[in-house]
């Protein structure tokens, strides 16, 4: 099979396209992970703009800036854009120049499904995003005002902006599919001669996993919102109690790949941070075989716990107790890969570049997040917090840390080897301490909030909770600010700046830094023998 | 890295070190202050049951505080000690040490000790919650969810409330956590609560009670509460359920077995005076029915239909100069009487023939709509 890959490679391989069609057509691994980060670049800012403008109604009690179904709107937007807009393309990005590069194989398996698989997106932001806008058009009926949870009966009485929305989260969902079929096989047949599953690199072992979720759970979530289609238009009562349905129903089968969700955004970054926290303390990662069980346990767990997210819609005793005891024993392995990071930097040499510092605060913050999910895990201490802005805060305090400050020390871990150019370690770390402030500021006092009996998804809200609103909209502001000096730094980094060396950081292991910085249109045609 | 740009690093980190730590303390400077006069906790709960939630709370906020503190000094002494500026050489065995070795073992049963410390506490809880009492004289509350109202059923009393949201020039401070009409109940009995939802997803949430249940339509479950003490509790919906979700608040008002009794048969007094006032065989005139009609349409339809009868097209149609309430007599009483099904309107048969007769005959007339119909209650008689 290799070997097929090869020849194939050769002949059609010979030149670099230029303009337009080199990204159009492109089949190179390189390009389309650039396509990737940039697409999820653009829709951070996207997914950002509609948090600011949630954070500025909320500034102030009272309707100030938005009427509640735009606010609705802009609540359900924002969670998708940032989940399926810029987190999982951004991770799909970095699978994309890395897994090649770390496992010592010329391109991706499928690099015409690879193609596919990016190209679809762009028409997926554009369904995404008209869902949002149609509304605004005479005749485009209501707008999305229940939550990226799409709950019925609420989603059966929205406009057609609904259906938009559920041919995007369709051609999302077969866009992760595809891609994930291509890790997967990626990993499984192109590892260099030598590279066995127990020494491939962690992200490379964090992604295998991640695939298989996808693969597993997204195919459930195409399921439930056809169904939910079929309710609108073609007469079904699969949520409707009145025609024998169950609303609860639609609750099960999008947790069922909500949760899973959860891991696909996480795992990515736990195998960034597997390679930065090693690099920059200058020793091996500590506990390697334990990380891939802590992973595949997470993993398993992960997929049997997910009406944790309901405990209020009335399940019986025996339920609730089994989704408790499982979701609370999902903090061993968490717990697992905390200590194994915490483990890593004991006894090292570290150093504070941007990367690491975003890697020391997810380690913090992640484990905060985490142990606020334990509470949240205790069914009858639950019956407080569900829905409340403490949900908020929790999954704020995960995905932020978890998902997107992994991606962060990625990029700049990264950086210097895609464009062969050295950051301005400066602004990065100007840009690191107001993003992580800023996120705190932001984030933290929801707890306040939703312990003192503030709901969440509400556009107005009582006098009593107007303080930790305000500061927590101030926060909001630097926070989101912050991102503007990401994309300052990235592009001046893509202009120009110190020559990065082949070894870009000092304690960085691994086939990519064998590789010159920037490395070339192809690589590893030969590939590398591992002892 | 030369040593000088390295001792500059060093400074900058201090004087970071030193910047965040004036941060910190300021903010939790500002968070005791906040403590005094605005909540950051739960309420002081009203209920044995909410009472024992509050301490499982309680208990798992100090276990993962105590964790995030371990977890935090590990880390910190690491940052400070285990740093290459510092000329600290990294101890390449480190994962090759009895420690490395064995450490996938040792950390998890740690966890799991902690994870079952907090799961044989909610355990017990948890079944005390679930287990609604089976009490013969157990009060029977039907709560259903409305966009966007509460209706409360005493099923035993035979009595119903309707609970809408008070608009801020007369509810003041206590805008969307004020009703018009509050949910009484007893202290000192066991009060079970039937929740269910007459149109989307809604979820009661009262936080000195501790209950909070989704109510879902076409399913009825059950939650149950003992009050300890009198006062009055605020909650709000805590489920998304359309336009208007931050506009459901609840409102509980715990009072003395005898002033609940008193209050029942107040109740049923206004109960029985009002299915005479409509039973009556009476011709009512255009002023007394518009009267009673604006009353009506202003507490039940304006949510949607707007106080000027304008709307929020296109979710919710206007009335003013629509076909609908310029047109048939008779389709205009279906659309109130039976609701319209796939859209939030919902059926108003529960209301009596007069108040029905009322609302349409106001909405035929009001806003320049001048029909010159009047709809008396033995047209809604026959209509139904």
């Amino acid at each position: 099979m290799t070997t097929t890959t090869l020849n194939h490679d050769e002949a059609h391989h010979h030149d670099m396209p230029t303009g337009w069609r080199r990204w159009l057509f492109s089949t190179n691994h390189k390009d389309i992970g650039t396509l990737y980060l940039l697409f999820a670049l653009a829709m951070l800012f996207i997914g950002g703009a509609s948090a600011m403008l949630i954070r500025l109604e909320l500034f102030q009690p009272g309707i100030q800036l938005l009427d509640p179904d735009l606010y609705n709107n802009l609540v359900t937007n924002h969670a998708l854009i940032m989940i399926f807009g810029a987190v999982m393309p951004a991770a799909a990005g970095l699978a994309n120049w890395m897994i090649p590069m770390m496992i010592g194989a010329p391109d991706m398996a499928l690099p015409r499904m690879n193609n596919l698989s990016f190209w679809i997106l762009p028409a997926a932001a554009t369904m995404l995003i008209l869902s949002f806008v149609v509304p605004f058009f005479p005749g485009g009926g209501t707008q999305i005002n229940t939550g990226w949870t799409l709950y019925p009966p609420l989603s059966v009485q929205v406009g057609m902006s609904m259906d938009f929305l559920i041919f995007a989260i369709h051609l999302l969902g077969i866009s992760s599919v595809l891609a994930s079929i291509n890790i997967i096989v990626t990993l499984l047949n192109m590892r260099a001669p030598g590279m066995t599953l127990m020494n491939m690199p962690m992200f490379c072992w964090t992604w295998l996993v991640t695939a298989f979720l996808l693969i597993l759970v997204v195919p459930v979530l195409a399921g439930g919102v056809t169904m939910l289609l079929f309710d609108r238009h073609f007469g079904t009562s699969f949520f409707d109690a009145a025609g024998g349905g169950d609303p609860v129903l639609f609750q099960h089968l999008f947790w069922f790949f909500g949760h899973p969700e959860v891991y696909i955004l996480l795992l990515p970054s736990i195998g960034v941070l597997s390679h930065v926290i090693p690099a920059f303390s200058r020793k091996p990662l500590f506990g390697y075989k334990s990380m891939v069980g802590a992973m595949l346990t997470v993993a398993t767990i992960g997929m049997v716990v997910w009406a944790h997210h309901q405990y209020t819609i009335g399940m019986s005793l025996g339920a609730v107790t089994y989704f408790m005891i499982g979701t609370i024993l999902i903090s061993i392995p968490v717990g697992l890969m905390i200590f194994n990071f915490i483990a890593t930097m004991w006894r090292g040499a570290m150093t504070f570049e941007t990367p690491m510092l975003f890697a020391v605060a997810i380690v913090l913050m992640f484990t905060f997040g985490g142990l606020s999910g334990v509470m949240l895990a205790v069914v009858p201490a639950d019956m407080q917090y569900h829905d409340s802005m403490f949900v908020v805060a929790h999954f704020h305090y995960v995905l932020m840390p978890g998902a997107v400050f992994g991606l962060f020390a990625g990029v700049f871990y990264w950086l210097p080897k895609w464009t062969g150019h050295m950051y301005d370690e400066t602004l990065g770390k100007i840009f690191f301490w107001t993003n992580v402030i800023g996120f705190n500021i932001t984030f933290f006092p929801q707890h306040f909030l939703g312990l003192a009996g503030m709901p969440r998804r509400i556009v107005d809200y009582n006098m009593m909770f107007t303080e930790f609103n305000v500061i927590s909209s101030i926060g909001a502001i630097i926070f989101g600010l912050s991102h503007l000096l990401l994309l300052y730094i990235v592009i001046k980094t893509i202009r120009g700046g110190k020559k990065a060396e082949s070894r870009a950081w000092e304690g960085a292991k691994g086939l990519e830094w064998e590789l010159d910085s920037p490395p070339a249109f192809h690589t590893w045609t030969v590939a590398p023998q591992i002892k | 890295m030369s040593a000088t740009q390295q001792l500059i690093n060093n400074q900058s980190y201090k004087l970071k070190a030193a910047s965040l730590t004036g941060i910190i303390v300021a903010g939790m400077l500002y968070a005791d202050k906040c403590r005094a006069e605005y909540g950051i906790n739960f309420p002081p709960p009203a209920a044995d049951v909410a009472q024992e939630i509050y301490d499982i709370h309680m208990l798992t906020m100090q276990i993962t505080t105590v964790l995030l503190l371990i977890v935090f000094g590990f880390v910190f002494y690491s940052l400070y000690y285990h740093r290459k500026s510092r000329g600290y050489q990294a101890d390449q065995n480190f994962h090759n040490s009895w420690f490395g070795n064995w450490s996938w073992v040792v950390v998890p049963v740690m966890v799991l000790g902690v994870d079952l410390t907090i799961a044989g506490k909610a355990d017990a809880v948890l079944k005390k919650v679930w287990d609604v009492p089976k009490e013969e004289n157990i009060l029977d509350v039907k709560v259903t969810g409305h966009q966007w109202w509460w209706e409360f059923d005493y099923l035993d009393h035979d009595i119903k409330v309707e609970s809408r949201y008070v608009p801020e020039k007369e509810s003041g401070d206590l805008y969307l956590r004020e009703v018009d009409n509050r949910l009484v109940l007893p202290t000192g009995q066991k009060i079970r609560f039937l929740h269910t939802s007459a149109d989307v997803l809604h979820a009661f949430w009262v936080p000195e009670l501790a209950v909070k249940k989704d109510a879902i339509p076409g399913y009825v479950t059950e939650t149950w509460a003992e009050l300890n003490r009198e006062g009055v509790f605020r909650g709000q919906c805590a489920e998304l359920c359309g336009t208007w979700h931050s506009r459901m608040p609840i409102v509980v008002e715990s009072v003395s077995p005898q002033q609940f009794a008193a209050w029942v048969d107040d109740q049923k007094a206004i109960k029985v005076a009002a299915a005479a006032e409509a039973s009556a065989d009476k011709t009512w005139s255009m002023d007394e029915l518009m009267a009673k009609g604006k009353t009506l349409y202003d507490t039940k339809c304006a949510a949607c239909h707007q106080v000027n009868g304008v709307g929020l097209p296109p979710a919710f149609p206007a009335l003013k100069g629509s076909p609908m309430a310029t047109g048939s007599i008779e389709a205009h009483l279906e659309i109130v009487i039976k609701g319209k099904e796939g859209t939030a309107m919902q059926p108003w048969g529960s209301l009596n023939d007069l108040e029905i007769a009322a609302i349409v005959t106001y909405e035929r007339n009001a806003w320049d709509n001048n029909t010159g119909d009047v709809v008396q209650p033995s047209d809604v008689k026959q209509a139904r």
